[in-house]
């Protein structure tokens, strides 16, 4: 194979429920793929299937053995402890001792802004706060490819700002990301590439700007139209 | 003496003046009942936690049989726990019958499914909301349930007091197996239903005055614990991050 990652004729079925219909796709190094849809379309499904949390019903999933990868939720979930702690649990988890994990924690927290905060419960960290964490928490994993399921569409415009600036950063620094989004203004900032999902399907998989200024999607779908047009969300 | 106030009143005096027998059945109840909620509670956690993120063939099967068990009959765990020990039980090499280690593996096992059963519950739960983000990191199962469970350690205070509420005022299985010895295995619920057969109404009485009174107590501790929790939640962690 070549790149990253490979998806070939997948299919994903939640008992008669089919929630992927036939996806190929194929993510590069370097690459900033958004997915984007309208809701039911099947992007967090599919960011689950790449990142192997859902087994494909049929078709294959194809992995270079060597790339390190790591997923962003939506609404991040912490352990009730500091955030320290829960950015260190995901290296002892990966095979760190426990001192060594600290401390690069802390030096994740640190590339997040949050170093002042490592100390205090991840619990009453604001929503912006808890998603930088959880992105200290990817980032300290030193994955070659990140998935986001729609990082910020449960933050406010200021959170927001702060975590595209570090999806960004991430990305400047040569990580992949494949991320989920609502937001169009997020996608024509940060994407390179745009897959458009609809009930499951892959109907466009084109560089950004293609995509938004093409003609190829409008005559594809009405939902898409809309979609594109920001009508319909 | 026949009167309920006068039987109150007597039965005050008792607790006041801290009767020596009084005291040595409360005493033997208590340590009866935390050793084995102890014992219930490290296996039960483990084995509650472990199912509510197991996910095997007869899983559905083993957990109808355990939700029964909630239901467990304290009298039929001490029949049982009777036979196990009995001279001719498979256990009676042990020469357990009638003493304290009798009555703790009874209210062991009556407090197991409890324990196991709520575990079970609460890990679930929680993992069907959130172990999907532990196990994107790599936790495997095993892992999982003991994180989970430890992150609901409040939750399971909780448990752990409400099973050590069912052990302390359970009878039919401490009274079958440990023989209701008096200054042996009399514990506070068979102390009451003997003295009330004896018409000794006062002793009967203040053990249940101070039955209820441990009742209330955890009662409260469980509402202290969950106030505690919602105060926890804002606080700063600076003294276990520190460690």
């Amino acid at each position: 194979m070549s790149g990253l990652l490979q998806l070939k004729g997948v299919d994903l079925d939640f008992g008669p429920v089919r929630a992927l219909s036939g996806v190929n796709l194929r993510i590069a190094a370097g690459e900033r793929v958004a997915l984007i849809g309208s809701n039911g379309s099947g992007k967090s499904t599919l960011l689950r299937v790449l990142h192997g949390l859902l087994p494909p019903t049929r078709g294959a999933l194809l992995r270079d053995g060597t790339v390190r990868q790591a997923m962003l939720f939506q609404r991040p979930w912490m352990l009730r402890t500091s955030a320290l702690n829960n950015v260190a649990l995901g290296l002892w988890i990966a095979g760190s001792k426990w001192p060594q994990a600290r401390g690069a924690a802390l030096q994740a927290l640190a590339e997040v802004e949050l170093a002042d905060v490592a100390l205090r419960n991840a619990r009453s960290l604001s929503g912006g706060q808890q998603q930088r964490l959880a992105l200290a928490r990817a980032w300290s994993l030193k994955p070659d490819l990140l998935f986001l399921d729609e990082p910020t569409s449960s933050l406010d415009p200021h959170a927001k700002r702060e975590v595209e600036a570090l999806m960004a950063k991430f990305a400047s620094d040569g990580m992949t990301l494949v991320f989920a989004s609502h937001n169009l203004g997020q996608v024509k900032r940060l994407a390179t590439r745009v897959v458009y999902l609809e009930r499951g399907r892959v109907l466009a998989d084109l560089p950004v700007h293609d995509f938004f200024n093409g003609p190829q999607l409008r005559e594809t779908s009405l939902e898409a139209d809309l979609f594109v047009k920001g009508e319909m969300a | 003496m026949n009167t309920f106030s006068d039987s109150a009143s007597t039965a005050l005096q008792l607790i006041a003046g801290a009767d020596p027998m009084l005291l040595s059945i409360v005493a033997r109840s208590l340590a009866v009942s935390s050793v084995a909620c102890l014992i219930a509670c490290g296996a039960g956690v483990l084995l509650g936690a472990w199912l509510g993120i197991a996910r095997f063939a007869g899983r559905g099967a083993v957990l109808t049989v355990l939700n029964t068990l909630l239901a467990l009959p304290s009298v039929v765990v001490g029949l049982v726990v009777y036979l196990l020990l009995s001279r001719s039980g498979p256990l009676g090499s042990l020469g357990w019958l009638f003493s304290f280690k009798a009555m703790v593996l009874a209210q062991a096992i009556l407090v197991l499914p409890v324990v196991t059963a709520l575990t079970r519950q609460v890990v679930e739960d929680v993992d069907s909301a959130n172990g999907e983000q532990l196990r994107s990191l790599g936790a495997g199962a095993f892992l999982r349930s003991v994180l989970l469970a430890w992150d609901e350690r409040y939750a399971l205070l909780t448990v752990v007091i409400a099973s050590f509420g069912r052990a302390i005022s359970e009878v039919g299985a401490v009274m079958i197996v440990g023989g209701n010895i008096d200054g042996f295995t009399r514990v506070m619920t068979t102390a009451i239903a003997l003295e009330t057969s004896k018409g000794d109404l006062p002793l009967a009485l203040a053990l249940g005055i101070v039955l209820l009174a441990v009742v209330l107590g955890l009662n409260v501790l469980i509402a202290l614990i969950r106030r505690w929790r919602l105060e926890r939640s804002d606080q700063p962690l600076l003294v276990q991050a520190a460690g």
